[in-house]
């Protein structure tokens, strides 16, 4: 039996009493401490910052509303897509439900690819942060699993075909592909089987999954403490008086009430998509998505979702070989597992991009440049920009974006593959002591 | 960083060369507040429409929506056995309706979201003359569709007049096509530009009923959005004066 001999707690009031019979059964407030009231965080976050805490804000969005759309779907075939428009029309409130978690799908993403940005900008993966930046792509990978899983659910055509699409990519994986593509669907083709275990894969499997990397994600990162702008270590500079670090502040209140200010630009930003244009020009809500399944009827134009089309045109741009599609499978796996690597191949001195050499600099525009333009031609059929094309040698035709996708493709790996070496001779900057505004 | 930054935005719209397919659509007169315009699309909607298209999502009680009261719906807009509190279904029978047309004619509960309120507007009015053609009509938009034009008596009959030139600076050969009234219908062209227009409007508000209240409910979130922004923001520069 363990003797109850923490002192009371103090300083809140008529609380005290319950507070302090509380923390005597359960670390309230040693925990309250070690993650907020005493967590010292680098004083001079800026703009970058906001998105670690804003996708944790999306996922707990998309978790509320999920629940309450959950009330009213039906994983069926025949009554999935009729569902969702019941939920549109006859469930009070039921549309402002669809619409936050249809927008907030994308929003996470917007906020994932900002929070990735950020890591990769000041050196957030390297020493002693590894595991941080490991867990982050696995909650990215996850995510993707569970956008993707949550895509069929509507029913629309754009789900039943990128599903197809996306499902016939295992397919292609020699020997076992299509026993893989078979057990995925659970049928032969698409169908309400598959709907049914996409829908236990996307409500319970994989927000399992996301809320448990979160927490991995969240842990690790309060182990070794925040990165900052300047990449430099803020826990080499203790204050010998109160034992701190001399520019960290506590995380509370000084980084919850700055992130409250980030919170109402995300929600003004999310809630104008939503009452004013949830559908985002097709981007969010894609047209051919209000049409019902029909398995007997391809769109003439299959694209997925914005936030997969830089990989989609990865996929595309590799030919196949062996008459086999495999080749450009393969590359796009790799294209997201190569992040695994990325601590182990950057050989810089100083971790943030302010006093990077401009090796370093110019390899990480090429890479920003390949993944918006990338990201761009996979929503676009690979005849785009053939107007340009008409008349030049090899790349001509009609296929002059495929050419550009290729160049870009092989851009995108070479900023991984050579890291190595263009940041182990780069005429790097001198860090600061102290951090910079 | 910032100058790369500032680059890709300069460089973005190189990028949006959208390559748009397929006929142009002439922009719809939506106007989702003209309730009179939504009223007079739901009559012919239910008219003509409703024979051989379902709405299955749209309830006949959500007519109110309109201001129309429910006796209004039962007594002018309900024509079959249904009752107000239900959907839409379609009066033909799917199978009757494959025999005769060759497919089963699609549900118009989403038509507008999945096509565009354009599209329709320009489908309405692209019928012509097609005497090769199974139901004796062809559209503009969508070449062979197998939908007859069920509002000819309204518009009269169209022909589309093909016309070749040889453009003189590269002798190529253009090919131009417009549609021609043959034979005039009961409304004259703007009465029935205005009668596709009202059908339009009433299927685009069909295809999401609560779009007006949604347009509502934004901006009074957004305005206590604002408001909670400038608070939050305040409270935040009071902590950080002892930070900075």
């Amino acid at each position: 039996m363990a003797v109850m001999n923490k002192p009371p707690v103090t300083g809140a009031g008529r609380f005290n009493g319950v507070l302090t019979w509380v923390d005597q059964r359960f670390p309230l407030v040693r925990m309250w401490q070690e993650q907020l009231s005493e967590y010292y965080a680098p004083k001079n976050f800026n703009f970058w910052y906001y998105f670690g805490s804003l996708a944790l804000l999306a996922l707990v969005i998309q978790i509320a509303s999920g629940i309450f759309l959950t009330m009213n779907y039906k994983p069926d075939a025949a009554t999935a897509f009729a569902s969702v428009e019941y939920i549109m029309r006859d469930v009070p409130g039921g549309w402002l439900i669809r619409y936050i978690h249809s927008t907030g799908a994308s929003m996470f993403f917007i906020c994932v690819y900002l929070h990735m940005a950020r890591g990769l900008m000041y050196g957030s993966y390297r020493k002693p942060r590894e595991l941080i930046w490991i867990f982050g792509v696995m909650i990215y990978l996850a995510l993707m699993a569970e956008a993707f899983f949550g895509y069929l659910l509507p029913w629309g055509q754009m789900s039943y075909w990128g599903a197809q699409v996306i499902i016939n990519l295992f397919g292609t994986i020699p020997f076992i592909g299509e026993a893989l593509a078979v057990w995925i669907r659970g049928d032969y083709n698409v169908s309400d089987a598959t709907l049914n275990r996409f829908f236990a894969l996307h409500v319970i499997a994989l927000p399992l999954v996301l809320l448990g990397l979160v927490a991995a994600h969240l842990t690790a990162l309060h182990e070794v403490g925040s990165n900052n702008p300047d990449g430099v270590e803020i826990f080499d500079n203790i204050d010998p008086v109160s034992g701190h670090p001399v520019d960290g502040i506590p995380m509370h209140p000084y980084y919850t009430v700055k992130d409250i200010v980030g919170v109402a630009v995300f929600l003004l930003v999310f809630s104008a998509i939503i009452f004013f244009g949830p559908e985002m020009g097709g981007y969010f809500l894609e047209a051919n998505n209000f049409i019902p399944a029909d398995p007997l009827k391809t769109p003439a134009h299959i694209a997925p979702v914005w936030y997969f089309t830089p990989f989609y045109a990865m996929l595309r741009a590799v030919p196949p070989m062996f008459n086999s599609q495999f080749p450009g499978v393969a590359v796009m796996g790799a294209a997201t597992l190569i992040l695994f690597i990325l601590p182990w191949l950057d050989r810089g001195k100083v971790k943030s991009i302010r006093y990077r050499g401009p090796r370093y600099k110019a390899w990480f525009a090429v890479f920003v440049f390949s993944f918006l333009v990338l990201g761009y031609l996979g929503v676009e059929p690979t005849t785009v920009w053939g107007e340009f094309g008409k008349g030049l040698p090899v790349v001509g035709g009609d296929y002059v974006a495929l050419w550009v996708a290729r160049v870009l493709t092989l851009a995108y790996f070479l900023f991984f593959l050579l890291m190595p070496w263009y940041t182990a001779n780069d005429k790097e900057k001198p860090e600061p002591k102290r951090l910079t505004w | 960083m910032k100058k790369i930054f500032a680059l890709l935005v300069a460089l973005a719209p190189l990028f949006c060369t959208a390559s748009e397919a397929g006929p142009a659509l002439e922009a719809a007169p939506i106007n989702l507040a003209d309730k009179i315009s939504l009223q007079r699309g739901a009559a012919a909607f239910v008219n003509h429409c409703l024979n051989c298209h379902s709405a299955s999502a749209m309830r006949f009680a959500r007519l109110e929506d309109l201001g129309l009261t429910e006796q209004q719906i039962r007594e002018y807009l309900v024509f079959t056995e249904a009752r107000v509190g239900d959907t839409m279904a379609v009066a033909m029978d799917p199978k009757v309706a494959k025999a005769a047309f060759g497919v089963v004619p699609p549900d118009l509960s989403l038509a507008a979201r999945s096509r565009s309120p354009d599209w329709l507007y320009t489908y309405l009015r692209g019928f012509y003359r097609d005497a090769d053609s199974k139901s004796g009509w062809n559209n503009t938009v969508f070449p062979n569709v197998a939908m007859p034009h069920v509002l000819w008596e309204y518009q009269g009959t169209q022909a589309l007049q093909v016309d070749e030139k040889m453009d003189p600076h590269t002798g190529d050969m253009k090919v131009s096509s417009k549609l021609v009234l043959e034979r005039p219908g009961k409304l004259s062209r703007l009465e029935y530009d205005q009668y596709v227009a009202d059908i339009v409007n009433f299927l685009t508000y069909m295809s999401e009923p609560a779009q007006t209240s949604r347009r509502h409910w934004g901006i009074l979130v957004l305005f206590f959005l604002a408001g909670f922004f400038v608070l939050a923001l305040l409270l935040k520069q009071e902590y950080w004066k002892d930070v900075r």
